[in-house]
């Protein structure tokens, strides 16, 4: 690895302290069918203040390397191997009982579907008792009246009456504010949020996003937001990781990914979003689907749906590195070649229509 | 919740009306015998015939309804409407002399056995209670217990045998079932204390605890078998949920995360299966009592239908559906509550 964690030239992270170290991480599920390789050889670092985003399709990995630190997967199940540090701690490394003192203290999460995500059968407010109660021996109203203060803090109108509330008394928004909140009873140092909008209207995705980005910086934390979708991160984000069959094709700060992308798989990423600054540009989606984590494709994994792939693109796995354009990336193309390409498929976009 | 649960007593009051009505084309309209000819004795006499008939209100109309010429009905007289009126006013006055036991609600006195059918109920009753209640303890404690460690031990030797358990319990006819219980503990065992019968609580509360234990296990031991399947699917389906993710995310033991968060949304559909069984074995468990000659109402309905006891059947039919009838409401009343998401309609 050569670009690691406290990053090198310039405007590659902000400014504060390195909170979690992912190190040549790997998560690997041995099936029947073969193993499937859901995360293999990923290094990153989040850094406090900072909101750190995976980006990639379904399937690349990105949740299952949240879901490994937090220890939420079913060990048993899986081969994990390298380092995850968090604050000096190796959690992968750390025992059961350990493990679960970090989870919802110093590091908490929120998921993709909050409809699915409280307990249909127990009040909001209860739920969130519970997560202050599991960490802190406080009494039931102390409490209360700090989850009722949270609530608020996350903009739930009328939390004192929203706290006796079921779920499903709750819209999808509101929801996913309550999960927010029940991530924040501790202060947490890290929140994970594993595509915290995909569920929501459009208009409230704003909000939560926003919601998102103001909690960041209250409580300077590090966020880790994981999302499919590139606009969520221009939103938000400071620094972005683009995933690909577990493995990271790309990595630098939000303008290095959007104005100088490297990588064509993030070209094709960018490509797909729909443009309205851009008057007749077109939506050009990514050819083929991807690949099976079985038999992840030899040499780079996007080879085969790669338009610019050359001779050693499917034998030799292409190293995550800096290779003269400022931040690290994997693909086997020179860095001429690179600025050539993007810019001619920038004008290719742009006149298409024309 | 008040006018929702009028409703629902409404609509039982009807149900029990329906089922009694069925009952009496069954077993009054439909018989495959005269049960006045079979009270008569041997090579009876018209008249004598006609006397029986008489003494048992068979004379009368079955519905007194007229047709087509409705208005010359005499329903008030009919055996079905006179049977509905007599639930509601009681057959003190009705009754025969020297059979005690009538009163409300009136269900006429049995053909057999010449007693009130108010009374037979009313004694037998407390042992069926008993029977299905205890048993209900027995087979909700092992098949609850059983169905959480097959789903927590899934694929293990412990889930294994134990859905082998649960195979034999449910496959296992349970007069078999008895009959091997009774012969290895009183047989071979020798253990006088487990004899059949039924002893009142009132004589010797160890006594009907004893006497209990084998018929408590052997009707249990079914219901135990297909509760802990159920139990079994319904949390392995439930701790792969999304909210059980989001209790482990908080930090919550594991413990807690199965016994609070996963059980409760497991257990909520065993309640209606749980009531339902319960309100049919209120109804009699009849093989169960038969093999351990508990005198309960399931044996009495078995007599019952046998000596063709038209009072008795309907006596005992009456007492099964009011006991459905309102377990369900119960069920759907409590569910409610365990659920807020169910609402009443």
């Amino acid at each position: 690895m050569t670009a690691s964690a406290p990053a090198p030239a310039g405007a590659a992270s902000p400014a504060g302290e390195a909170l979690l170290e992912v190190k040549d991480l790997k998560v690997h599920f041995p099936t029947p069918d073969g193993v499937v390789k859901a995360v293999d050889g990923l290094s990153f670092t989040v850094h406090r203040g900072e909101t750190f985003g995976i980006v990639g399709e379904s399937g690349s990995g990105k949740s299952v390397t949240c879901l490994t630190a937090l220890g939420l997967i079913n060990r048993k199940a899986a081969k994990v191997e390298g380092e995850i540090s968090f604050m000096g701690r190796d959690l992968l490394r750390l025992p059961g009982d350990e493990l679960q003192k970090v989870r919802g203290k110093d590091l908490a999460m929120i998921f993709q579907d909050p409809f699915a995500s409280l307990h249909p059968m127990y009040r909001v407010g209860d739920q969130i008792v519970e997560a202050v109660r599991v960490h802190e021996d406080v009494s039931k109203q102390k409490a209360q009246e700090r989850v009722i203060e949270l609530l608020s803090a996350v903009g739930i109108p009328r939390p004192r009456e929203r706290f006796r509330g079921y779920p499903h008394e709750y819209s999808g928004g509101m929801r996913q504010r309550a999960m927010i909140a029940m991530a924040l009873v501790h202060n947490p140092d890290i929140l994970i949020a594993d595509e915290p909008t995909t569920a929501l209207d459009v208009t409230v995705q704003a909000q939560i996003l926003e919601l998102i980005d103001r909690v960041k910086t209250e409580f300077n934390i590090g966020v880790i937001l994981i999302t499919h979708d590139l606009g969520v991160i221009a939103d938000v984000a400071q620094t972005v990781m683009v995933m690909y069959a577990g493995r990271s094709m790309e990595r630098g700060t939000k303008d290095e990914a959007f104005s100088q992308p490297l990588h064509p798989y993030t070209w094709g990423l960018l490509e797909s979003i729909p443009r309205v600054d851009q008057k007749g540009s077109r939506l050009l989606p990514i050819e083929g689907s991807p690949p099976s984590l079985i038999n992840v494709p030899p040499g780079c994994p996007f080879h085969p749906r790669c338009p610019h792939r050359f001779e050693p693109c499917d034998k030799e796995r292409p190293e995550f590195a800096d290779r003269g354009g400022g931040h690290p990336e994997a693909c086997h193309l020179t860095i001429e070649d690179k600025r050539r390409l993007w810019t001619e498929r920038e004008q290719r976009r742009s006149t298409v229509a024309a | 919740m008040g006018r929702y649960v009028i409703r629902r007593l409404l609509w039982t009051v009807l149900v029990v009306m329906v089922v009694t009505l069925i009952t009496f084309v069954i077993f009054y309209v439909m018989p495959p015998g005269d049960p006045a000819v079979r009270f008569a004795g041997k090579q009876p006499t018209p008249g004598l015939i006609a006397e029986v008939k008489k003494n048992l209100g068979l004379d009368k109309p079955l519905f007194g309804i007229e047709l087509p010429r409705v208005w010359e009905s005499r329903p008030w007289d009919s055996q079905y409407f006179g049977f509905l009126a007599r639930l509601v006013t009681g057959d003190k006055d009705k009754c025969p002399a020297g059979i005690e036991g009538c009163g409300r609600p009136g269900l006429g006195v049995s053909y057999d056995s010449r007693t009130a059918v108010r009374q037979e109920l009313i004694e037998r009753a407390p042992r069926t209670l008993s029977l299905a209640l205890g048993g209900a303890v027995v087979w909700l404690v092992m098949g609850i217990s059983i169905g959480i460690i097959s789903a927590l031990r899934r694929r293990t030797l412990v889930d294994r045998a134990a859905m082998g358990f649960a195979l034999f319990g449910i496959s296992a006819p349970v007069f078999w079932l008895g009959l091997m219980a009774l012969f290895v503990f009183w047989e071979v065992l020798d253990i006088e204390a487990l004899g059949t019968g039924y002893v009142e609580f009132a004589d010797s509360p160890s006594g009907w605890f004893s006497h209990l234990l084998l018929p408590w296990f052997v009707l249990a031991l079914l219901f135990a078998a297909f509760y802990a399947r159920m139990v079994r699917g319904n949390l392995i389906e439930t701790m792969s949920e999304d909210y059980i993710r989001t209790a482990r995310a908080k930090g919550l033991p594991e413990r807690t995360v199965v016994m609070k968060h996963g059980l409760r949304a497991s257990l909520t559909p065993v309640v209606t299966m749980f009531g339902m069984d319960l309100a049919l074995l209120v109804g009699g468990a009849v093989i169960t009592e038969t093999v351990f000659n508990i005198q309960g109402l399931g044996f009495f309905a078995v007599q019952a239908v046998r000596g063709f006891d038209l009072p008795a059947i309907i006596g005992v039919t009456l007492v099964g559906a009011l006991a459905v009838t309102l377990m369900s409401l119960v069920v759907d009343l409590l569910y409610a509550y365990l659920d807020p998401r169910v609402r009443y309609a």
